[in-house]
Formats: C-alpha cells, structure tokens, sequence
C-alpha cells in the first residue's frame, strides 16, 4: 500500500471512536470548568485530577481488556453472573487497585505540595476525597466495562475495539462527575481544609 | 495475562506499573498546579484539559497499537521509507488537524453555554489546534520511540508500549497545552 492509502485507512478507522471520546472529554472539561469553587475550596485537589482519571482509564481499561481476553478464551461466559469466581475476581482485583493507587495519589500530592511549600489541604481531606471518588466511579465504571463488553460480544462486536473507546469516554466524564460529588460530601461531612 | 483471576494475582501483575503510572500523572498535576492562576482566570481552559489530554492520549494509543499489530504480522521495518510507519504517522497528524479546532470550538460554545465565555473563539481554537498539532507530533515520537524499545528489548509492544504512550502523552498534554496559553496570552 501507497502511504497515502495507509494515511487514509488509518484516518478513517480511527475518526469515528476519537470522535465519541471528544465528546465525553468536553463534558468532563464543563464539569472540571464548573467545579472551581470545590478546586479553590481544598487546595492540591487540582494537581490531584490527572492522577485520578489516568487511574480510572489504567485500572478499567485492563479489566476490559482481561475480560475480551477472557471471552476469547473461554475462560469467562458472556453473562453477568455474580456468582463467577473469576468474574468477581476480576471486578474486585479493579476496584481494589484503583483505591489504592488513588489513596497513594493522594499522599504523594500532600507530600510533595507540603515539602514545596505550597498551600495544601489535609491529607486526611485529600485521602477521603480519593477515595470516595474512586468508589463511585468504580462501581459505576465496572457495570459500564462489564455490560459493553459482554453485549458487545454476544452481538459479534470484537470486545478489544470496543474497550479502549467506551472507557475513555466515560472514565473522564464519570471521573470527574463523581469527583465533583465525593468533594461536596466530604465537604459537607466536614473536612475543610 | 494471568489465567488465574485472583484478587492477588491480578494486583501482582497490575499494580507496580500502576503505581509508577500513578507517580507520572502526579507530574502531570504539579505542572497542571503551576497555571492554576490563568485556569481560574480563564475558566474555558479548564474545559479544555481533560479533552487535550485525553485526546493526545488516544491519538498515541491508536497509533501504538497499530504499530504493534503491523509488528506481529511482521509488515514493519522501522525506517522513514515504511509505508506503514509513515502512513500511520500522517493519518496521526491529519486527525489531530482535523479534530482539534472542533475541540476548542466545542469548549468555547459549552463555557458561552454556562455564561462567562472570556476569550475570543478564534483564541480558544487556535490554542486548541497549535497543541493539538504540536501533541500529534510528539506522540507520533513517543510511540515510534517505545515500540521501538519494545522491539529491541525483545518486549511485546501490546504489554508495553500502550501504557507507556497513554500516560506519557497525558504528561505532554498538560504542558504543551501550558506552552501555548502562555505563547498566546
């Protein structure tokens, strides 16, 4: 094939998921615009949003790409059946490590904020933040990774194309909407910087 | 991937590289904290982040992981006579021309939506378009870079080169973004 026609593969085949991922980055970016009160409200929290979404894009695009492999192996059924060993080990495996990873976030951006001087919230604040956040968008994230997944491939749909797509666009939106939430109720619970 | 679906399996096999992932995006955050100041000035650059970097992310992920499969079917030299490699590379760049002025477009029609629009749309999507071609053209370099390694260390550039791409181009996106806001205003 001619580079051109390499080019023109390639663009077309990449537009129509880049297109729907720019759509959910958007959405998070309102949701991020209009959050500022919470941002100026616990001080760090800001350097702490990238952490957070790169974990729910790392943590839940493995699941979805463990269980494409899965089904392609026959290691798991199509269903969404909780009594499933591997299932539920897999779906807990995620969330596990995405509270962990964001709970550790968490005291780095406190650590390292605290060394440079900067104006931070306390760690307890930033930690429960994390956490909270991470909860929520988890459980909601692993329904949305598990129902794509195994619909897409009852319905023929090869899962690995569908994975990369599905959880870019809604980690970030979920991501930040639960962000939102987590910092009004630990707000509110009384965790004020 | 391991066959055995553990709870401590799986974390085994996760978790460095998530922690080590986790340690860049914090990076990232500490160079997001630096503009603190014109994000709150400017609130439509704040919408403007999580769709930057996350698109960088995906253009580096696409063109990773297409790389990788032309690798294991052996279609790929890496040369910058390749047609694949170069063919692959245009098609980054030209989605890159192609997606992001409808990004600051999007940004500034959204933030106008909510009331406090303050920077021109001709601002909002030049900014938008000078990164996005900028980012397109770095993680062009960064994936071609980490599939290479991928190759010479014997790796298989699926395990490897995705997340390395996804989250180096995040890191890129907040800077680069940073670099034209401040060059522009």
């Amino acid at each position: 094939m001619s580079v051109l026609a390499v080019a023109r593969e390639a663009y077309e085949a990449a537009l129509p998921a880049l297109g729907a991922s720019l759509v959910g980055g958007l959405l998070a970016g309102v949701v991020l615009g209009g959050m500022q009160a919470e941002l100026r409200a616990v001080p760090g929290l800001l350097v702490l949003v990238p952490a957070l979404l790169a974990t729910r894009g790392n943590v839940y695009g493995s699941l979805g790409a463990r269980l494409s492999t899965g089904l392609h192996q026959g290691l798991v059924e199509p269903r969404v059946d909780l009594g499933n060993r591997r299932l539920r080990g897999a779906m807990a495996a995620a969330l596990a490590n995405g509270l962990l990873a964001s709970a550790v976030a968490a005291v780095a951006v406190f650590l390292i904020l605290t060394v440079l001087g900067d104006d931070v919230a306390r760690v307890t604040t930033l930690i429960a933040i994390s956490l909270v956040a991470g909860l929520l968008s988890g459980v909601a994230l692993t329904a949305v990774v598990v129902v794509v997944v195994f619909a897409g491939y009852r319905r023929g749909r090869d899962p690995d194309t569908l994975v990369g797509p599905v959880v870019t666009t809604t980690g970030d939106v979920f991501g930040l909407a639960f962000l939102l939430l987590a910092v009004r109720l630990v707000l509110a619970a009384g965790g004020g910087a | 991937m391991t066959t055995e679906w553990s709870v401590r399996a799986i974390t085994r096999a996760m978790l460095p590289v998530l922690l080590v992932l986790t340690m860049v995006e914090v990076g990232s955050g500490l160079v997001l904290g630096t503009f603190e100041a014109s994000l709150y000035r400017y609130p439509t650059l704040l919408v403007l982040v999580p769709v930057t970097i996350g698109t960088a992310g995906n253009l580096g992920s696409i063109l990773a992981s297409r790389l990788s499969t032309a690798f294991h079917l052996g279609t790929l030299s890496f040369s910058p006579t390749d047609e694949a490699l170069a063919g692959n590379a245009v098609a980054t760049v030209a989605l890159a021309v192609t997606l992001f002025p409808l990004v600051g477009a999007g940004a500034w029609a959204l933030r106008s939506l909510l009331g406090g629009a303050q920077l021109a749309v001709t601002t909002v999507v030049w900014i938008s378009l000078a990164s996005g071609v900028a980012l397109a053209v770095l993680a062009v370099a960064v994936t071609l870079v980490a599939t290479y390694g991928a190759y010479r260390y014997g790796l298989d550039p699926d395990d490897v080169v995705i997340p390395v791409v996804t989250n180096t181009c995040d890191v890129l996106g907040v800077v680069v973004l940073l670099a034209v806001v401040e060059l522009t205003l």
